[in-house]
């Protein structure tokens, strides 16, 4: 356990963004801003078809054509481009398939690369795509999961359609279900979602000699660098990656992708520099997906309600290919489907399963909103089957907060948490009486518009990761985050962080905590990232990771920075450092507080290097690096209200409450602006989005009018609260926020929408819950039109 | 073929190939890249910008569409627009700044651009009013509840100025 360290006055306030000066006046470096002299620009030719073997490719034409510099094929480049990398080998037996970055013989999904022009301009390298000439033999799709593993199925890999089964189990099962009162089996669906970040891939790779620079907009400049350097073999200290302004994430640019390989292979062979963006109709095929998940749960329970077992098999679609995170991504849930329950046995199996589909990985959550989803469902299905209210059947159920810090049935320890303290914060807040009332007064008055009422008592686990629990899992990396404190002669302060934001105020939220740690102003830090020439240690962005990580190593270069500074300041003050106490940015006297100097003092003396002791080198730089012992774990009680149009099936939300607790907050104008957006993705599983494929296994949501992102139309307000139960993981006390708002919503709205369905005997209505599918599910529970 | 176009305050006199977006006319030819671009069906809004005073998305048309018209990006919205008193910030740019409109701030150019159209039609509007106002422009990141605030609280400030 660490001690919570008492903060200074910066953290916890609601500051405006040091970001936002070049956002809002188009002053932003997009990767697709950048231009370098003798830029040649690539378009890559990629699969109509979702599996099918390449008999020939014809690149004349278009390598006469106007302004074209080079044309290359899978067969060009079969013997340098390796295989993208997977980082998660989650067991020994796990099929890998060779990944090239452009197909060589056989494609394997709609979108998969086939071919790149090299041109002078985009427009010209589109058009040179078109004089290319491949012939396919089509194979038979693979798109269903079930039919993807039963024997006799098309093989998509020679070593067959299953990746790996992943099991993990604790206490008796077989006890648990044996006689319990009340046994629930249930099937869910977790649709396939696309991340769609604002910002489209972009990547610029510029060869220098043999060293070669790349811009990308990606989430992960450090884990790209070493990634590239593995699979083409150009020696790490040779390459140079930076992610300049990224304009979100989600997941999605958590990725080593084949263009980025491609764009350095190219621009080795060329000896120029290259770019490469995409189109959003080519992101919504090329980049990973997310979800996709079909979910059998069974639950035992006494007839109180008491859970006596969880039971959860899991069929998790990996797509065509193995990349980064794939196969790890439904194993985060193993952890998280029992949630905040307390229970006597639980296991957890998981298939891995390969169809001809674009390869899934981490998408916002990554395996946590899944099982958050399943069991926040299941709990209400057991709630009405059992008469007791959902909240009532939780509490039974849930982790007193007294009871902390308490080892759980899937293995981790939840440090801390208040799970009555945020219920009860959010009843208050939504009314939860008086919407009940106002619940059965309709269904009394059989009103076609009804209303209902979701719940989602939601925790995760964030903050990755402690290094040896990744370990243990067969992760490739570890988890520790870096930062470096460089202290200026003029008392300005510069932050070096291994954090890679894209959207998430790292520049303003260090900047508060080094204010606090050095007893500096806010407008005197400067924090550095996402370039690995001025940030060289770093493990990135994702997971919710860089607060209680990477702010955690930026507390401990302080502490350093402080350290030095004190030994410095003995010397000056001609006392011992023992007398010396940090006060609002100044080691004084104790005692004797007028006798001090301030950081900015030492700093100049240091600079000056005129009269230090003995033995203390002139610098008060300083760098560390934070390896967390354990997860963190946030969580919270959203209830969320629909009315539901029973003659249209249309689901309007009335209401949404988030009462979140993620411990200490340090900006509480970017925590709820986490939470917003973390609402509306979460909000969007369950009412618009989903990437649908065609028998044939093309994506007919290929575009931005297909595939329904939400607008500010489509959205309510909503109320958000937060309850602070300190972690105690880390010396700031915070827990992550980036995913529990996408975690915590589409069940609660989910739940709201059967919930006001129940009374005609509906029991679940697959996601996303559109118009057309509630009313079928209102119909056909009663019995009519299907 | 020929076009004159003012960006911003600037003339440009260029030739230009018939089939170029406006959208790669101001990004690539007269260097506004503070107008990105996030989507190929004309759904997302990002590249928003002012033609004549009134907001399009200069990806749904040509350049040549625009000879002999003003075009206002975001880079210009604030020189162009009255009110600049305040550090050269145009309200909308105020308000999404102080009430946490954007996180990655991809999304930023063009929902500012389409919000000025919808305050010059509607200085007044309600939540409802700019919630649909802004159906065109898609933003990832915020939920969209920071921006309906920060529009509604521009609204204020211009009545007050
Ligand atoms: S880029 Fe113009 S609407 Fe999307
Ligand atoms: S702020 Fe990122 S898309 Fe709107």
């Amino acid at each position: 356990m660490t001690a919570i360290q008492e903060t200074g006055n910066e953290v916890g306030k609601a500051r405006v963004r040091k970001e936002d000066a070049r956002l809002i006046t188009g002053q932003t470096n997009w990767t697709d801003n950048i231009t370098l002299p003798g830029l040649a620009h690539i378009a890559f030719l990629r699969s109509p078809h979702a599996h099918a073997r390449i008999t020939s490719v014809d690149a004349h034409e278009a390598r006469n054509a106007s302004g074209v510099f080079a044309v290359l094929t899978g067969q060009d480049l079969r013997d340098e481009q390796g295989s993208l990398p997977c980082a998660w080998p989650v067991s020994e037996d796990m099929v890998l398939p060779d990944h090239p970055a452009m197909a060589v013989d056989t494609v394997r999904y709609g979108g998969e690369i086939v071919a790149a022009v090299v041109a002078r301009d985009r427009y010209a390298a589109a058009d040179a795509l078109e004089l290319i000439d491949v012939e396919y033999e089509e194979l038979p799709p693979v798109l269903d999961m079930e039919e993807a593993i039963k024997p006799g199925t098309t093989k998509i890999h020679d070593q067959g359609n299953k990746s790996y089964t992943w099991e993990l189990a604790n206490g008796d099962l077989g006890q648990a279900f044996n006689d319990a009162p009340v046994v629930l089996e249930r099937t869910y669906r977790q649709q396939r979602l696309i991340p769609e970040a604002m910002e489209p891939r972009s990547v610029v790779c510029a060869p220098v000699g043999d060293e070669y620079t790349m811009w990308s907009a990606t989430q992960i400049p450090h884990i790209l660098r070493l990634m590239l350097a593995m699979v083409t073999g150009i020696p790490e200290h040779s390459l140079r990656v930076i992610a300049p302004d990224v304009g979100g994430g989600f997941g999605s640019k958590l990725q080593v992708t084949a263009e980025e390989i491609l764009s350095l292979l190219i621009a080795r062979r060329l000896g120029r520099p290259v770019k490469w963006t995409e189109s959003r109709s080519e992101g919504n095929v090329a980049v990973h997906h997310g979800r996709d998940q079909i979910q059998r749960i069974r639950i035992a329970a006494d007839a109180d309600g008491r859970i006596r077992g969880l039971d959860v098999n899991l069929l998790a679609d990996m797509g065509a290919y193995l990349m980064l995170v794939t196969p790890g991504v439904p194993l985060l849930g193993a952890f998280m489907f029992n949630a905040i329950y307390k229970m006597d046995a639980y296991r957890f199996n998981c298939t891995g399963v390969f169809t001809t589909k674009t390869p899934t990985d981490a998408y916002r959550g990554a395996g946590r909103p899944e099982a958050t989803y399943a069991i926040e469902h299941v709990m209400d299905d057991l709630a009405a089957h059992l008469g007791v209210d959902p909240l009532e059947l939780r509490e039974r159920n849930w982790i007193k907060h007294d009871e902390f810090p308490y080892d759980t049935i899937s293995g981790l320890t939840y440090d801390s948490g208040n799970y009555e303290a945020a219920t009860a914060r959010a009843r208050d807040l939504f009314n939860y009486q008086d919407l009940r009332k106002e619940q059965s007064e309709r269904i009394s008055a059989d009103s076609p518009v009804r209303l209902g009422i979701g719940v989602s008592t939601y925790t995760e686990m964030c903050g990755l990761a402690p290094s040896r629990v990744l370990g243990s899992l067969s992760y490739g990396a570890g988890g520790w985050e870096n930062a470096s404190v460089r202290m200026l002669p003029t008392g300005k302060v510069e932050v070096v962080t291994g954090s890679s934001a894209h959207g998430q105020g790292h520049e303003t939220a260090w900047s508060q905590i080094v204010a606090d740690q050095l007893g500096v102003a806010f407008e005197d830090v400067k924090v550095l990232h996402g370039d690995t020439q001025v940030s060289p240690k770093g493990l990135d962005t994702y997971g919710s990771r860089s607060l209680t990580v990477g702010g955690t190593a930026i507390v401990l270069a302080c502490g350093k920075v402080r350290e030095k500074a004190r030994a410095i300041a003995a010397h000056m003050l001609e006392v011992s450092v023992e007398d010396l106490e940090w006060t609002e940015g100044r080691w004084a006297v104790r005692g004797d507080p007028d006798q001090g100097k301030t950081l900015a003092e030492i700093t100049l003396a240091a600079f000056a290097a005129h009269d230090l002791p003995d033995g203390v080198e002139p610098s008060l730089d300083s760098d560390a690096t934070f390896d967390p012992e354990n997860f963190s774990f946030p969580h919270g009680t959203h209830l969320c209200a629909v009315d539901v149009d029973t003659e249209t099936g249309k689901v309007k939300i009335r209401s949404y409450v988030a009462v979140d607790d993620i411990g200490h907050v340090v900006n509480p104008l970017i925590v709820d602006g986490q939470v917003h957006g973390g609402l509306a993705q979460g909000i969007a599983q369950a009412l618009y989005e989903e990437a649908a494929y065609d028998d044939s296994g093309n994506l007919i949501t290929a575009s931005l009018a297909d595939y329904l992102v939400p607008s500010a139309a489509d959205l309510p307000s909503f109320i958000t609260d937060r309850t602070e139960t300190p972690s105690t993981g880390n010396p700031l006390g915070v827990k992550g926020v980036g995913e529990a708002g996408t975690i915590a919503s589409t069940p609660a709205v989910v739940n709201a929408i059967i919930d006001a369905l129940r009374p005609f005997g509906v029991t679940d209505v697959e996601m996303p819950c559109t118009p057309e599918r509630v009313w079928r599910a209102i119909n056909e529970a009663k019995g009519g039109a299907k | 073929m020929r076009i004159t176009v003012n960006v911003d305050g600037v003339r440009y006199d260029d030739d230009v190939e018939p089939r170029l977006l406006l959208v790669h006319y101001l990004r690539e030819h007269a260097g506004r890249t503070g107008t990105p671009v996030g989507c190929d069906t004309s759904n997302c809004g990002a590249c928003t910008v002012l033609l004549n005073g009134t907001s399009v998305k200069s990806c749904s048309m040509l350049a040549v569409q625009a000879d002999g018209a003003e075009v206002t990006t975001i880079q210009g919205l604030a020189a162009t627009a009255n009110g600049t008193a305040d550090g050269g910030l145009h309200p909308l740019q105020r308000a999404f700044h102080e009430e946490h409109a954007l996180q990655c701030g991809y999304c930023t150019p063009g929902m500012i651009m389409a919000a000025a159209d919808l305050l010059k039609d509607n200085p007044h509007p309600t939540e409802e009013e700019v919630r649909d106002g802004l159906e065109g422009n898609l933003c990832r990141c915020t939920g969209y509840q920071n921006i309906v605030k920060a529009v509604l609280k521009a609204a204020n400030q211009e009545v007050k100025a």
